[in-house]
């Protein structure tokens, strides 16, 4: 590594929120394109960084040659991570090169469009049973606990091969993994708990394939002549959930609670079904929930604009400030579902892309399809002003969303 | 408008089968992109122009 005379800081990493704007990023991006978009700043975890926050150069240098992820998601903007360790081993997001290759290509069969398209029915019956329940309950009902939280976990149980009367204990525990309000202890256990549970899985399918993921993934990797290992497996089965549930179960509880915020859009979606798919691109765009964007340790020197990140060095690309470039979406800090802005950056850039991407878009579009037109008349129950935002998780969104209905006279 | 592809460097994240499925399509063993429209005609050329614009992995070529 050598010593780089890099540029002075000229700031911190932006990690606030103006008082009032929960959709809008951190304040201190709209500064930073216009007057430092290659900027250095000093992040919470005492590390120093280059931080990109143009719409094009998150592009370019997301899909240079030179970046390593073998780093801890989120390293830059939690004081508490340890920087010296790097990557779980056999983890997609977290390993490189040739590795990633392998891992990504024994998977990506699994998440073509057409094998997606083809879980769509699923996904609308368990849209249907739950708002069913929430319907026909008594108690008054939170649409992130209710709604937002166990679709994508039965989705990712449906996709994992999770036996029907396991699916429970699999939603309970990983809702407590996402919880903000649990005590470290809890979420420890419920942690433990979980990774007994996919290991369990694994261990079940090897000796007796189903039609599902992880017995197609040991399969392959078998014919493939390099078989994946238990602990591979595991580590793939997990962040196929980790990566897959809180991002989808916060993008549907958040762009609801938009929705709500802008009435005018929430019609237009209304009386024009056609305009899901479109809407679908544009909230992802808007509200960008991977809130602290894509963090990388540079391998190799990178020149970007008139700056050269040198090898040695950590990178954070903004993913909210890039959607949010006026450059290429005019009036980007309004949400306009009828917008073209399907080249968004949310499901990131280059090879680690979001292999995901397909099923949260029919997720996302099977929802808003189905939840205002089952329940038109759906209401924050709460003030608005008293919903409570994950500022300092990875992924953001709000915490609970009380809802209410007319009832059917 | 010719279309080539390096399959090597695809990421089979899909966005080119999304944008334009008369193009693309993606293979059922590996979900690597498959090109089923060498030369598309006039009618899918905005189209394809977005499938190259939005491919995360820079594989799709253009010659115009
Ligand atoms: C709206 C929901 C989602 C958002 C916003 C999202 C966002 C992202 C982002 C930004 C990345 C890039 C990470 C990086 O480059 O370091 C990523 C990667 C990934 N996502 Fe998603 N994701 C979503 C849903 C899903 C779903 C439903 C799944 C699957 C069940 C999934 C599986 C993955 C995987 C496996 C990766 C790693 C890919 C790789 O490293 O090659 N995601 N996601
Ligand atoms: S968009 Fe690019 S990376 Fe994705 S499937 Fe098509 S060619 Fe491959």
């Amino acid at each position: 590594m050598t010593e780089a005379p890099s540029k002075p800081t000229s700031g911190s990493f932006p990690t606030t929120r103006a008082e009032g704007c929960p959709f809008d990023p951190a304040v201190g991006y709209t500064e930073l394109r216009e007057k430092d978009p290659i900027a250095r700043v000093e992040c919470p975890a005492g590390i120093d960084a280059w931080l990109v926050t143009r719409y094009d150069d998150v592009r370019t240098v997301l899909s240079s040659p030179g970046l390593s992820s073998a780093v801890p998601v989120m390293g830059h903007a939690n004081s508490e991570v340890d920087l010296t360790q790097a990557g779980t081993p056999g983890s997609i997001i977290q390993s490189d090169g040739e590795a990633h290759s392998r891992l990504r290509r024994l998977l990506t069969s699994e998440f073509t469009v057409k094998r997606i398209q083809a879980l769509r029915p699923y996904i609308q019956q368990l849209i249907d049973d739950h708002i069913d329940a929430m319907l026909a309950s008594d108690e008054p009902a939170d649409l992130v606990r209710d709604f937002a939280l166990p679709i994508p976990s039965l989705v990712i149980c449906e996709l994992l091969g999770v036996a029907y009367e396991d699916r429970d204990q699999f939603q309970r525990q990983s809702a407590i993994l996402t919880s903000v309000d649990v005590a470290p202890e809890v979420s420890a256990q419920a942690n433990g708990e979980i990774q007994q549970f996919v290991a369990q899985l694994v261990v079940s399918k090897m000796q007796a394939p189903t039609d599902d993921l992880i017995s197609r993934l040991i399969t392959r990797a078998n014919e493939s002549g390099q078989p994946l290992s238990v602990q591979e497996l595991v580590v793939l089965a997990l962040s196929l959930l980790v990566a897959g549930h809180e991002t989808t179960a916060n993008m549907i509880a958040l762009s609801t609670v938009a929705l709500l915020r802008n009435p005018d859009q929430l019609e237009e979606l209304r009386a024009n079904p056609d305009l899901v798919p479109s809407a679908v691109e544009e909230m992802l765009r808007y509200l960008s929930v991977v809130q602290f964007g894509l963090f990388r340790a540079i391998t190799e020197d990178i020149p970007l604009g008139d700056e050269t990140l040198r090898a040695g060095e950590w990178l954070v690309t903004s993913l909210a400030s890039g959607n949010r470039d006026t450059s290429v979406f005019p009036d980007a800090d309004s949400l306009d579902l009828k917008r073209k802005a399907s080249a968004h950056l949310a499901f990131g850039y280059g090879a680690h892309q979001c292999l995901g991407q397909q099923l949260a878009r029919v997720e996302l579009q099977q929802v808003f399809s189905t939840l205002f037109t089952r329940i038109p008349t759906l209401r924050l129950a709460v003030p608005f002003e008293d919903l409570k935002f994950k500022d300092n998780t990875l992924v953001y969104g709000v915490r609970s969303l009380p809802v209410a209905w007319d009832a059917r006279t | 408008m010719r279309v080539s592809i390096d399959e090597d460097g695809c990421v089979g994240a899909g966005q080119c089968v999304l944008a334009a499925p008369d193009v693309f399509d993606q293979r059922d063993e590996d979900g690597i992109v498959v090109l089923l429209d060498k030369e598309p005609g006039e009618h899918l050329h905005e189209a394809t122009r977005e499938a190259a614009l939005l491919c995360p992995a820079l594989v799709i070529h253009l010659a115009e």
